[in-house]
């Protein structure tokens, strides 16, 4: 009896690895993710630049946190993310999963882009420089690299199979470079500042601009997934555009 | 907070560096949506265009 459940969840879970299954499922949860991304965007910036106080140090000019950290996370997250699914691709062999990756990367990359942006702007009138090269914001520098090597490799290789597997080693390569920026304010003496807020100011202070930076990854979270599942859905389209399933969809619209 | 909205947007005196991360960080999070729903859009046409051409080969050789 157990064996015949247990089997018959290993199928209803391997149902979703197909992208004829997984196309309508990702349609149905977008809107979701969306209205989530929504409502803790809104009350993030209410809280970022409404309820947060004025730093003692930086004046108004901190507020910038609260879309650099968010950003920044992301930005390693969704890395993470890219490489398990483009993981999974090369270990189960399953089409869905690379496509996942495949939907990733550009996304990530524009986390890694407004990090670094964010960060030059910040570290503008607190450093007095756009750019050095510390160890923090050179580690995040070649995690943009990373994604741009990664979409750029997938787009040389003509055959989309081969493209997966190319494509999913250098992201399980690259995997090296994220604990590397995360701990590169322990590792090495930089510029940039240690671990997100100092919680040793006023404890009210701390937890205002805690509650806006959480909100805010967790609107950016939702932004990636809506925004993940989007990109998935047209990468399906695309590269299952031969297939009878998608042929009726189509059709029927 | 804030006693007037002449005191907000300057972000005293930070407002060219807050203003640009947030409207950058702003500006890609509602173009990256649409670049997605226009590729989206080129491959639904492209794919309608091909089931009509093969109805009509179908229905032409009848």
């Amino acid at each position: 009896m157990s064996s015949v459940s247990r089997s018959s969840q290993v199928v209803h879970w391997f149902k979703f690895s197909s992208p004829a299954t997984f196309y309508p499922l990702a349609g149905k949860l977008i809107p979701f993710f969306w209205v989530l991304a929504i409502i803790f965007g809104i009350a993030g910036l209410w809280i970022s630049f409404f309820i947060a106080p004025v730093d003692a140090v930086q004046g108004q000019g901190y507020r910038i946190i609260f879309v650099h950290v968010p950003a920044s996370w992301m930005s390693m997250f969704i890395y993470i993310i890219m490489a398990i699914w483009a993981g999974l691709g090369l270990v189960f062999n399953t089409r869905l999963s690379a496509m996942m990756a495949q939907a990733l990367a550009p996304t990530g990359a524009l986390m890694a882009f407004i990090s670094l942006w964010t960060g030059a702007f910040w570290g503008k009138p607190m450093w007095g420089a756009w750019w050095v090269w510390d160890a923090r914001l050179t580690s995040e520098l070649i995690l943009l690299f990373l994604y741009l090597g990664f979409m750029a490799l997938q787009a040389s290789i003509d055959d989309p199979r081969r493209a997966d597997k190319a494509g999913a080693i250098l992201a399980l390569v690259g995997v090296v470079n994220v604990p590397i920026i995360y701990f590169s304010v322990k590792w090495w003496n930089t510029l940039h500042q240690g671990a997100s807020v100092s919680l040793s100011k006023s404890p009210s202070m701390a937890h205002t601009m805690l509650w806006g930076m959480l909100l805010m990854a967790l609107c950016f979270w939702m932004y990636s997934i809506a925004i993940a599942l989007m990109r998935v859905r047209t990468i399906i389209l695309e590269r299952e555009s031969h297939s009878d399933w998608v042929r009726t969809l189509e059709g029927a619209k | 907070m804030w006693s007037s909205p002449t005191e907000f947007f300057a972000m005293g005196g930070y407002a060219l560096y807050v203003w640009s991360s947030f409207g950058v960080c702003a500006l890609i999070l509602v173009l990256e949506p649409i670049a997605i729903n226009a590729r989206r859009k080129k491959i639904v046409q492209r794919l309608q265009r091909e089931i009509r051409a093969e109805k009509f080969d179908k229905e032409g050789m009848k």
